[in-house]
C-alpha cells in the first residue's frame, strides 16, 4: 500500500501489513504521535488494511 | 473496536483514558474535556472577552473553535511571524477559519514593525524561540488591552506542559515552576489573565478533534523548531507514555493540583511604572520588549527614523 508521512510528505510502499498497529511497528511509529487518516476517516489501531489503501500519516508533535 | 459510550465503530482510541470513541463521541468528550477544565480551574465565565491567540495549527484553533461554539465571546488575534512561507500559510489558515465561522481575527505582521522574527534573531543573536516569546507575550498583551480582553487563552496542550514541565525539573529551574500554571493572574490592571484550557488534552486529541472538525490547520513545523529541546522532552514523553499510558496526564495533573504548591514565585514587587516607549507596564524606565526592539532599530538601522517620529515610537 502507499503511505504518505506528513508533514515530510514523503511517500513509502510498504507491503504484507494487514492492521494498522502492525503498520506503525513496521515504520518504528509510536501511536500516539500520528494520526492514522484513510480518506475522511481515522483509523484505530486494529483496523484491517488492504494492499490498495492509501494511507496518509500525520504527525500530530508540534513545538519549539 | 467499538466506543466505548454508544458501542458504534470506534474511530479514535485514547489509551490514557483507557477508551475508545466513534465520531461523534470523541467530540463531545473533547469538549467536555475542555470545559471541565475552564471550570475546575476557574479560567474564565460566560461575561468575560476572550481573547484567543491564534497561530494556525491545531491547538489554537481547536481551542477557538470549541470556545466559540460553547458560546463564549472570543476575538482571535494573530501574529504574523515573518518566518517566510510557514508564517504566510499559518496566517491564511487563520484568516480562513475565522472567515469560514464568521469569527473576529485581528492581525499584526512583525514584518511590518521591523520585528520579523528573523531580523530579531540576526540583530540580537537571541534564541529564536527566547525572542519570539518576548515578542509574542508584549503583543498578546497590548491586543488584549486594545480589545478589551481581560483573558488571553492560549493553545498549550498536555504534550507542551509536559515537556516544559519536564525540561524545568531536569533542570530544577524553580522559578520557572514556580510561573508554570494553567491559570496566571494579572499583576497590573493593563494585564490579561493568562489561560490554558488545553492543559490536560494531549496533541493527539486536539489533531484529531481538528480533523473531524474539518479544520484546515498548518501541518507543518515551525522551522524554529527543529532541533528544539522542547522536542526532545517531548520524544522521552512519548516513550514512556507508550510503555505506561496516562504518564503525561498524571505528571502534568498532579503537578498542578500537588506539586505545584511547593513552588512560589519570589516575591517581586508589581510594576507600577509605565513602559516610556509602549505605555505598557514596566519594572524599568523601558520594557523589555522595547529595549529589545529599540536594539533590533539600532543595528538593523532604523534608531534614527523612530526617535524622529514619536508616534510612530508608541506602537503597541
Amino acid at each position: 500500500m502507499r503511505v504518505r508521512l506528513n508533514p515530510q510528505g514523503k511517500d513509502l510502499e510498504v507491503d504484507d501489513v494487514r492492521r494498522v498497529g502492525d503498520l506503525l511497528g513496521r515504520l518504528g511509529i509510536l501511536p500516539g504521535t500520528v494520526l492514522v487518516i484513510r480518506g475522511d476517516r481515522l483509523l484505530t489501531e486494529d483496523a484491517a488494511l488492504a494492499p490498495s489503501d492509501e494511507i496518509e500519516l500525520r504527525s500530530v508533535v508540534s513545538g519549539g | 473496536m467499538k466506543c466505548t459510550r454508544c458501542r458504534e465503530p470506534a474511530e479514535v482510541k485514547l489509551r490514557s483514558h483507557n477508551s475508545a470513541f466513534c465520531r461523534e463521541c470523541f467530540l463531545l468528550f473533547f469538549r467536555r474535556r475542555v470545559e471541565r477544565a475552564i471550570e475546575h480551574q476557574e479560567m474564565f465565565r460566560r461575561d468575560d472577552r476572550i481573547l484567543v491567540a491564534v497561530s494556525g495549527g491545531k491547538d489554537s484553533l481547536a481551542l477557538w473553535d470549541v470556545l466559540a461554539d460553547a458560546g463564549y465571546r472570543t476575538v482571535g488575534f494573530h501574529l504574523a511571524l515573518g518566518i517566510g512561507g510557514y508564517s504566510d500559510r499559518s496566517r491564511e489558515r487563520s484568516e480562513s477559519f475565522a472567515r469560514s465561522r464568521g469569527l473576529e481575527l485581528r492581525v499584526t505582521s512583525l514584518a511590518d514593525e521591523n520585528l520579523a522574527i528573523p531580523t530579531v534573531v540576526g540583530a540580537t543573536r537571541r534564541p529564536a524561540c527566547s525572542a519570539c516569546g518576548t515578542v509574542k507575550r508584549h503583543y498578546f498583551d497590548a491586543a488584549a488591552l486594545e480589545a478589551g480582553c481581560n483573558v488571553v487563552a492560549t493553545g498549550h496542550n498536555l504534550d507542551d506542559e509536559a515537556a516544559r514541565l519536564l525540561g524545568n525539573v531536569l533542570h530544577w529551574q524553580v522559578e520557572h515552576l514556580a510561573r508554570q500554571r494553567p491559570v496566571i493572574e494579572p499583576r497590573h490592571e493593563k494585564f490579561a489573565r493568562k489561560v490554558k484550557p488545553l492543559y490536560l488534552t494531549s496533541e493527539f486529541e486536539t489533531a484529531t478533534f481538528a480533523f473531524l472538525r474539518g479544520i484546515d490547520y498548518v501541518v507543518e513545523e515551525c522551522p524554529n523548531a527543529v532541533g528544539a529541546t522542547q522536542l526532545a522532552h517531548k520524544a522521552v514523553l512519548d516513550g514512556l507514555e507508550n510503555a505506561s499510558p496516562g504518564t503525561k496526564l498524571a505528571f502534568v495533573g498532579e503537578f498542578v493540583t500537588r506539586g505545584s504548591a511547593g513552588f512560589q514565585p519570589t516575591e517581586r514587587p508589581d510594576a507600577e511604572r509605565s513602559c516610556s516607549s509602549c505605555g505598557m507596564p514596566s519594572w524599568g524606565e523601558t520594557c523589555g520588549f522595547c529595549s529589545l526592539r529599540a536594539l533590533v532599530d539600532r543595528k538593523t538601522g532604523r534608531a534614527a527614523t523612530v526617535a524622529d517620529d514619536p508616534a510612530e515610537d508608541r506602537r503597541p
